[in-house]
This record gives structure tokens, sequence and C-alpha cells, in this order.
């Protein structure tokens, strides 16, 4: 690759690219230096492992140790979190400004050794200098900037906001610095103190920053840093002091993470895999978006969670578009990192490697066509050159499988419907490319894809300013801009919810249960009142035991076809204006039945007229707010450094969940209240009421002629103890609420790890209807360039 | 080796589409992609003095300026420092560029070099002159010895869409420079008004016969940027695939750093590769360039940084 002879006259001839290395001087001073004793980073202290034990990192460019870490035990964890505890008020007390002035002497510091940090992560990590000098420790520093800012005007802008205390933060190898800013960056904002764990394959950088920490004068355990690998961030997760765990890794890992955490009360934000698509039309700028797969899947070895893997290319352009990427795959630099002109550097490690090699070796096997460029690689290291299938069937492993590395897969498309359905159709959602110099196209396409981030014209595109995170398998919560620091605030009003009590289990029906006249409450699914599938029904009994009337028995199989039917629903599709008129003429129809749902609750629940009256305009009046709220939850446009608009989206999740409590008191409103905001803001809802709950029953009655289209509301009545696990298990429902804490929620949060759903504690606090609305809905980032 | 041109194919000038997001993205990323140090800076500076046409246009010119010009484009860098670092001691510019007036200086000056005669032509630098003068014009600098010959390009066919218009002047230039004049498009891309302009015209001119397009004149408000040449470069590409002929590309105008003009070779090293890069497909149009590079050049030699006043000058 380099030319061996320096002679600048036959360079002159051959006009080759020499080697050009970054000096690494400083930098190996500084990790020897630091790694005399293998220390964590605990209370301001460096303090070794309680073990005694350490383990190596290695340059992944060429396999040599580079230092000794200590290894974190469960010990040494719970001491990092109880100085972060003990550190938090007084972080917290130091106030806005006084926060905001140590984040920013964080961003300066890390400008001031940029060079030192650039080198460092490159020799830990392996990826080129050139991303480390130019992406990565650029970013960081805007991060804590950024961040100084938001501490700074904390309290303007979030005036009920409270930190959660101290969190709990795993980073991954791929980008360590950057991920540790992500992560600690926010929470410092907020007033959180931090127990942070970088990966155990890329330490250093965090351990340089830690240095910084103590240089800057941050007070000593605010922020924490304890090396080790799995074990040593299960005890993280584990630890019962802390409040917020955040986590970037594997969707793997993230599964193990949330079921650890279930029912532990504690805040979770988790950013895992991706597959993600990058779409490429027939009317784009096709060199240009040759080019941004240079950016998409050969940045950082492709060990990007939302690289750019699956081209997805219009059929029309494919032949052409495959030929310019070999062409270009030809001019690709692989090589070591610390060369200023390499555009692949080494893949983290061999186990690793090996699982890349395994993949693509698989995929040849299969008889799936791959091509490669001719490249020599350094003898020693961890080496994969740039690799593309452009022909792998979408059944493949290659094409469904998150490969982690510089290998991209292609298949093409006829139309644009057809390109938004193969690119949803994946367990992921974290970002999306599209290419089109069609404005219309562009920004329809970029609406449909289910991705936490859309770059139009671009790819991995990143600023503090603007949220990143996933939908669907790719996780929940966002990191950057306002959406971001929301995972790190909960609200000063919080009121630790009452304990759901777990369901009794439903009555079976005697001679006694019979009314005089009969009526018969059914399921209500995809806009039709279905008989339960296993054909029973259930006594709703009046607080003095008297049965009020039967409810249908809802079962699995009726959990299937609400699901399905919710799916299939057009609700979503409607604009906020429209769903704001269903909305409203929900409540004119319910307010024409006034005198029959006052009855019906006077009968639930024996209370007086008056109270049940109450109740019934309370009902009304969830309605019409959420009618009113539904075309006014407005996105927002953030001010990114950058020619061009970046736009967050509300958008639905999808299918909802919603298991109601057990209120025999209340049984109109707990249901109203959880369905509306649900429904306000664009998704599709499977409702399972309280047990007593014939209210429910009477109001999808109400729902029938009111025009909401069908599948958007689906009511199950039963044993919420029964349905609720079914719904939390059901791969198809991306959002489960239910209503305060207690065993149930603690079991959904365990059973929703299939699809990793987002889990909804509703009313564990008093939130303003903008927050309830956030939290119904998730943000896309749409990024859009500009310019002639 | 000249560009024999084809039929204009408007579905194919009218088909490119320009991200300019992503063009510069492109162009900003290239110069932290790539570097070339040492042993390697050296020689592709010896290079980029190569691809230099060394000009000047301007109104005072005289014989006697233009003397001194070619003798610096036979003789651009110091000997002792091209023997420091083992050059080849006939190391010269590509061409010598000025106004038809100074063509005759300019060729006996160049006599017995390998350093050609640019002559800047059609009305240069706005071209708003009749049609017959401007080939009359492109004629007769041929005639008094120009081997190249840079036109500019009627700006008003590209801001009015005419594309078979700017076809047939391009076409009828070929024609006016035979079969032995190297014909060198000026788009003079700083008042096209967008990068999908240059694009077009760019394709226009090629498919027209072009040996070379050249961003600018030096006289527009803004010359040779980096995603201007990468429009450029691409479009030479696909008129390269369609067609089998390879044309070169001239940037000219603002190029006034050794570093920059490195940064111009590593494009067209990236997009087209080693044949694009030869004096033959690619030149610098400058007139300070030169004296950036001496120095750099010196620098490499001694290791001291250099001064203007050390140089010869031109």
């Amino acid at each position: 690759m380099s030319n061996d002879t320096s002679n600048p006259a036959q360079i002159l001839e051959n006009l080759d690219w020499g080697p050009a290395p970054e000096d690494q001087s400083a930098a190996l001073e500084w990790i020897a230096r630091s790694g005399e004793t293998p220390s964590h980073f605990i209370g301001g202290k460096w303090i070794p492992s309680e073990s005694g034990q350490t383990f190596p990192t290695r340059n992944p460019a060429s396999g040599e140790v580079l230092r000794e870490l200590a290894s974190g035990t469960a010990n040494d964890v719970a001491k990092a979190v109880e100085a972060a505890k003990s550190a938090q008020v007084a972080w917290q007390e130091l106030g806005p400004e006084g926060r905001a002035r140590h984040l920013y002497a964080l961003a300066r510091g890390i400008q001031k050794q940029s060079r030192l940090f650039a080198v460092v992560e490159t020799l830990d990590n392996g990826k080129p200098i050139r991303e480390t000098r130019d992406i990565d420790i650029p970013l960081v520093a805007r991060h804590f900037y950024h961040h100084a800012g938001w501490a700074h005007i904390l309290e303007e802008s979030h005036p009920d906001a409270q930190p959660w205390g101290v969190c709990g933060q795993i980073i991954p190898w791929n980008f360590p610095l950057l991920m540790l800013a992500w992560k600690i960056a926010p929470a410092l904002a907020c007033g959180n103190t931090v127990v942070l764990k970088p990966a155990e394959w890329t330490s250093l950088s965090a351990l340089l920053f830690a240095e910084l920490c103590e240089k800057t004068g941050l007070p000593a355990g605010v922020v924490n840093i304890v090396t080790g690998a799995g074990e040593t961030g299960a005890a993280l997760v584990a630890n019962p002091d802390v409040d917020k765990v955040a986590f970037t890794g594997s969707t793997e890992v993230g599964r193990i993470i949330r079921e650890a955490t279930a029912g532990s009360g504690k805040g979770l934000t988790l950013e895992l895999g991706g597959k993600s698509p990058y779409i490429l039309f027939e009317d784009a700028d096709i060199d240009s978006a040759v080019e941004g797969l240079v950016d998409a899947i050969w940045f950082n070895q492709g060990q990007v969670c939302c690289a750019g893997s699956r081209l997805l290319v219009q059929e029309s352009i494919a032949a052409d578009v495959h030929a310019r990427i070999e062409a270009r795959m030809k001019k690709l630099r692989v090589g070591n990192p610390l060369d200023k002109a390499i555009d692949i550097g080494a893949i983290i490690d061999g186990e690793h490697l090996q699982r890349v090699e395994a993949m693509c070796e698989r995929a040849q096997s299969e008889g799936i066509a791959c091509i490669q460029p001719d490249l020599d690689f350094p003898a020693e290291g961890n080496w994969f050159p740039p690799t593309f299938f452009p022909e792998a069937p979408l059944s493949s492993e290659i094409a469904t499988e998150e490969i982690f590395g510089p290998v991209l897969v292609s298949t093409t498309f006829r139309t644009p419907a057809e390109a938004i359905k193969i690119a949803n159709h994946t367990r992921y959602g974290l970002a999306a490319s599209v290419w089109s110099q069609d404005l219309d196209t562009a920004l329809h396409v970029a609406r449909k894809i289910k991705a936490g981030t859309v770059w139009v014209n671009g790819t991995n595109m990143f600023d503090a300013s603007s949220g990143f995170g996933g939908m669907k398998e790719s996780g929940f919560g966002r990191e950057g801009g306002v959406e971001g620091l929301k995972a790190y605030l909960r609200n000063e009003a919080e009121v630790p919810g009452e304990p759901q009590d777990t369901p009794s289990p439903v009555k079976a029906i005697e001679e006694s249960d019979f009314p005089d006249l009969d009526r018969t409450a059914k399921l209500w699914i995809g806009g039709k009142q279905v008989r339960a599938d296993g054909g029973n029904s259930y006594p709703v009994l009046s607080p003095s035991g008297e049965t009020v009337g039967l409810a249908a028995l809802a079962n699995r199989k009726d959990v299937r076809n609400a699901v399905e039917a919710a799916g299939k629903s057009s609700w979503a599709g409607m604009t906020g204006h429209g769903r704001a008129q269903v909305l409203w003429f929900i409540a004119e129809n319910m307010e024409s039945r006034k005198e029959d749902f006052v009855r019906l609750l006077m009968d639930l629940t024996g209370d007086q007229e008056e109270t049940c009256r109450a109740e019934f305009e309370m009902a009304i009046g969830e309605w019409t707010k959420w009618a009113s709220w539904s075309d006014k939850h407005d996105g927002h446009v953030h001010d990114t450094p950058w020619r061009g608009l970046v736009l967050a989206v509300h958008e639905p999740f999808g299918t909802a969940a919603a298991i109601c409590p057990n209120t025999p008191k209340t049984p109109l409103i707990s249901f109203v209240s959880m369905v509306a905001p649900l429904l306000a803001a664009g998704n599709h809802v499977v409702a399972v009421p309280s047990v007593h709950s014939l209210a429910a029953v009477e109001m999808c009655r109400v729902l029938e002629y009111s025009d909401l289209p069908a599948g958007a509301l689906n009511l199950l009545t039963g044993n919420p103890a029964e349905l609720a696990p079914v719904l939390a298990a059901h791969d198809a429902v991306d959002l489960i609420c239910t209503f305060g804490k207690g065993d149930l929620s603690a079991e959904i949060e365990r059973l929703s790890t299939g699809n990793m759903k987002v889990c909804w504690k509703m009313g564990t606090c008093i939130d303003s209807p903008l927050e309830v609305l956030d939290r119904a809905s998730q943000i896309k980032n749409i990024w859009l360039p500009h310019g002639v | 080796m000249l560009n024999p041109g084809g039929e204009l194919d408007l579905d194919w000038v009218l088909s490119t589409r320009i991200n300019l997001s992503a063009i510069e993205r492109r162009a900003k990323s290239l110069s932290g992609r790539r570097s070339v140090k040492k042993a390697w800076q050296i020689g592709w500076l010896a290079h980029a003095v190569q691809c230099i046409d060394l000009t000047t246009l301007s109104g005072d010119d005289t014989p006697g300026t233009v003397k001194r010009l070619a003798a610096k484009a036979r003789n651009p860098v110091r000997r002792d420092i091209l023997e420091a670092h083992g050059l080849p001691l006939d190391l010269h510019c590509g061409a010598v560029c000025v106004y038809h007036n100074l063509i005759e200086t300019a060729v006996e000056e160049c006599r017995g070099s390998d350093v050609n005669v640019c002559a800047v032509s059609t009305g240069f630098p706005a071209g708003q002159i009749p049609h017959e003068m401007k080939l009359e014009q492109i004629r007769s600098s041929v005639a008094a010895g120009a081997q190249e010959i840079d036109i500019v390009i009627s700006r008003p066919l590209v801001l009015e869409g005419r594309w078979q218009d700017l076809y047939d002047e391009v076409r009828s230039y070929r024609e006016a420079c035979g079969d032995q004049a190297c014909l060198k498009t000026i788009l003079a891309t700083g008042e096209l008004g967008d990068l999908r302009q240059v694009a077009r015209a760019s394709r226009v001119c090629l498919g027209a016969g072009a040996d070379f397009i050249k961003t600018s004149t030096g006289k527009e408000a803004v010359n040779a940027t980096l995603p201007v040449a990468l429009v450029m470069l691409r479009a030479i590409r696909e008129h390269h695939q369609r067609s089998g002929h390879l044309a070169g590309f001239k940037p000219a105008g603002g190029i006034r750093t050794a570093k920059e003009s490195i940064t111009f070779l590593m494009l067209v090293k990236e997009e087209l590769g080693l044949d694009s890069m030869r004096p033959d497909r690619f030149r610098i149009g400058a007139s300070s360039l030169l004296a950036d590079i001496e120095r750099q050049l010196e620098f490499h030699a001694t290791g001291r940084y250099s001064a203007h006043h050390r140089h010869p000058m031109g």
C-alpha cells in the first residue's frame, strides 16, 4: 500500500500515498504512567480493585497490550455508588450556574488536550485518527458545551424537574469517549452524579477524562469511573442505590438490563443495535450517495449502531450504483489507524473480528456473491476489508442481522412504497438515510420510516442539540437535545403511585348472576362487538357483592386478535385535527348517554348519584381535553450548528396496551384517562379495563358510532393478571402502560424484552398534558440539509 | 489524444443531480482523510509544479514581463533545491498562459523546452463579443503558435438553459482549434449560479469536444473551489465511461498555497486516479502558487522556513 522507497523522484512518477503517521509518544507516555497502578476513579481518588485483579487492554491495530485495567468487583461498584450518592446533594445544590461552570471547564479541558484524547482513543479503539481527531473529540467538546448551557438554564427551562440522583451508566467500545460524553454531560447538567463503566476493551479515554475531572476541580464523587467487564456492569445495574440506568450497546445486553431492572423503579434508557436502511432513489445525486456510503458503513470499521448497512436502491439504477460502489471501494485505504491517510482502521478485537468473518463466510457459503477489494493488511492486528454483498436476499442472515463490521448488503426496490416497506421490515429502528433530490419523495419517505433518526441526503450526522436514539428493538430514550435531557430529570411533583392490587381472580358465574333482561357485554375488537374466544363470561360485582352484569372473559387468543386489529387501524394516519374531531365527537355522543352512564356507575360503585355524575363529567372532560391537545403536540426545529433543519417530530409508538388500574370506585375515569391520551398521540390501543368495568364496555358502545376507525381502540375485559402478561410478551405491542406501581408492572417489565417495548408507569408522577403526550409518543429527528 | 466529442445527449445533461451539502462534506473531509508527508510531499509538490499553467493576464503585460514568466516556467525551481531532493533538473511548468498579443513572445521564449504556450481566447474573460470574432481569435492564436487555447463559454447560454447553443458554440471552438491545439473550456463557475449548472455545462462541453474543462478565468468573484472541482471531476468520469475519452481538468484562480495544490491533486487521485493527475490531464492555472511551492521545497531541503525573495522572480 505505501511505497517503502522515499525517493522524491520516484514518487514524482508514481504519486503514491506515503505513510503519514500521527505522533503517538505523548499518548504512550500517558498510558504507561496511568497504568502503573491500575485503578478505578472513585470519590475523586484512584483506587485499585478490591480484589487486586487486573486485565489487559490492547491496541487492536497491533495486538499489543497497552496497559492493565482494574477489574471492578461488586464492592468496587458499591463504593463508587456510595461516593456518587454522598456527592449528589451538594452537586445539585451547587445550582445551575455552578454546575454550568464545571461542565464548561470540562469542554475547555477536552479542547486543550484534544490531540492526546484523540491519539489515546485511536490506540485503544483502532479507529482512524482522522475520525477521533475530526469527529469524536470535537463532538465530545460540543456535548459538554451544549450541556453547560442546559445546566445554566435548567431552572427556567424545566422548572419542576429534579434529578434522579445516582446514574449508573454503561457504555460501548465503538465511540468510547463520545458515548461517555453523551451519558455524563446531561446527567451532570441535571444535577445527577454518575458511576460510569466503560467497555472493557476501551477504558482508557474514560480514565483520561477522569484525570480531567480531577484537574478541573470537579467535586469528588460527582463522576466515578469503574473499569471492568460484564459482571462489573451487572453489579452497577443491580445496585439498589442506583436511581437511573443508561446503557448503550447490544440489544442482547439491553434485554438483560431490562430484565434486571424490572420492577425496581429505576429510570432506564437503552440505546441498542440497528440495521439501518440507506435508501437510494433514482433521482438522487448518485455519486454523492455512493460517497455517503463511505461515511455510513465504512466509518469506524462499520462498528456503528446506526451504520447504514442495508442499501436499498431503486431497480432502475441498481447496476450503475453497484458498479460505482465497487469502484469506490477500491480507493479505500485500510491500515494503521494512526496514519492520517487511512479510511478504515482495525476491528476492535480478535473475538469480534471472528464474528464478522464468520457471518460473511456463512453468507458466501449460502452462495451470496461478495465483493471485497484486494488489499494488503499489516501483519499484526485485526483487519477486515470493506465488504459488499450486492444481492443479499432479504431472507438471508447477512441482510437481517446486525454485523457491526464494514459489511454492506444491498437489495432493490421498485417504488417508494416498496422502499418504505422493506426499510421498516426489521426488528430495529435506530436510523435511516434517504437519498433523493426530490423534496416530496425525501420528506415523505423520511416521515414513514420507523426510526429515531432519519438523515436526508446524508448520513451519520450527530449533534448535541438533537436527540439520538431508537425505536422498536433499537431501544428507548434519546440522547442529546431537550429530548435527551428528559432522561435525566424527573418531575418534582412526583408522588409515589398507589400500589396496584394484584387483581382478584374473576368470579365464576352463578345462576343468580343473570339479570332480568339480558344485556350482552362483549369484547370490542377491530370496531366490532365480538364474543370472547373462550366462550366465557364473568360477573361484575358491585361493592356489596351483587352482580351488576356479565362481562366477556377474554383470553390470550382475544389478545392476539385485538393486537392484530390494532395493527391494521388507520387511526395513526389521521391528522391531529382529524383525531381531535373524533375525540370531541366521542364526548358529544357520551353526553347524550349521560343518564345511562350515571345509573351504571351508581350500580358499579354503590356511590351517590352526585359522586357518579362527577365521575361522568370528569370522563367527558378527559375526552375533550385530549381532543383539544391532539393537534397541539408540536415538534420543534433544533438549533444545530449546521446548514439545514433538524426537525424533531412526534410520532406514535404504534400499538399501545393499557392495563387500567383496579379501581372499583372510579371504573370509568380510570379507563378514559388512560386511553384518551394514548389515542390523542395517535396510538392504536388495546385496553384491559378494571375487572369491575362494565363502564368501559358502555364507553365502547359510544365509540361505535363516534367515527373512531376500526381497531383504534380495542377492549378486552377479563382478568388483567392473565391478560397483561400476554400483552407484555406480545412482540407487536410497542408500548405498554400500567398505572401506579406494583407487582404487575414488575412482571410486565420483565416480559417486555421480546421486542424491547416501552413500559410506562402512568400516574407515577403528575405530568403536564404535554409531558403525557411526550411519553405517549416518540421523537424522530429528521436531518434535512439544504443549500444551493 | 484530443477529445473528438460526440452528439449532444440532452437527457444526460439534464439528468444530473447535485446535492450541495453532500458535495461539500466530501470536499471538506478530503483534507482530513488524506495527507502526504516528507518525501511524498516533495514528490507531490514537484508534480504540482509540472502541472502549473504559469499565468499572466493583465492589461500591463509586456513582452518583457512575459519573457521573465517564460524563463521561470522553464526553470521554476532553484537548481540546488532540485539537486538536494534528487529531482529531475529539467522540471518545468506545464505552460505559460497569456493573452493573444503576447503569444509570439511566449513561443519564442519557450522554444526548445517542453513548456507549452497557452492563450486565453474568445473574448476572455467575459466572452461578450460576436461569435465570429471569437472563432477568428482562436484561429489567430493557433496560427501564432499557441498549443493550448483557453476559451470562455458564453455564460448567458447556461443561464438561459440554451444547451444546444452552448454545445454548438463549443463544437465550433473545437473545430477552430483544429487537430493540433488543446481546447480548454472555462466554465466561469462562479457565474453559473449553482453546482447543477456547473455539472450540466461540464457535460455539454465534454460532449462537444473539450480537452479540458476549466473552472474559472480568475476574474470572477469566486474561482476554483473544491466542491466545484468535485462536480467537474465527476462529469469527466462519467464522460469517460460513456465515450472512452478521458478529458482533463484545470482548476484556476485562487489557488495560492502549496497545500491547496496538493488538496486538488488528492481529489483528482481519489475521484479519477493516476492517469488524470498527469500534466496532460491536469493543470492548475496560477500565478503566485509557484512561489509558495518553491519555499516549501526549500524548507524540505534545509529544514528552515524559507522567504519569497530567496527564489528567483518570474
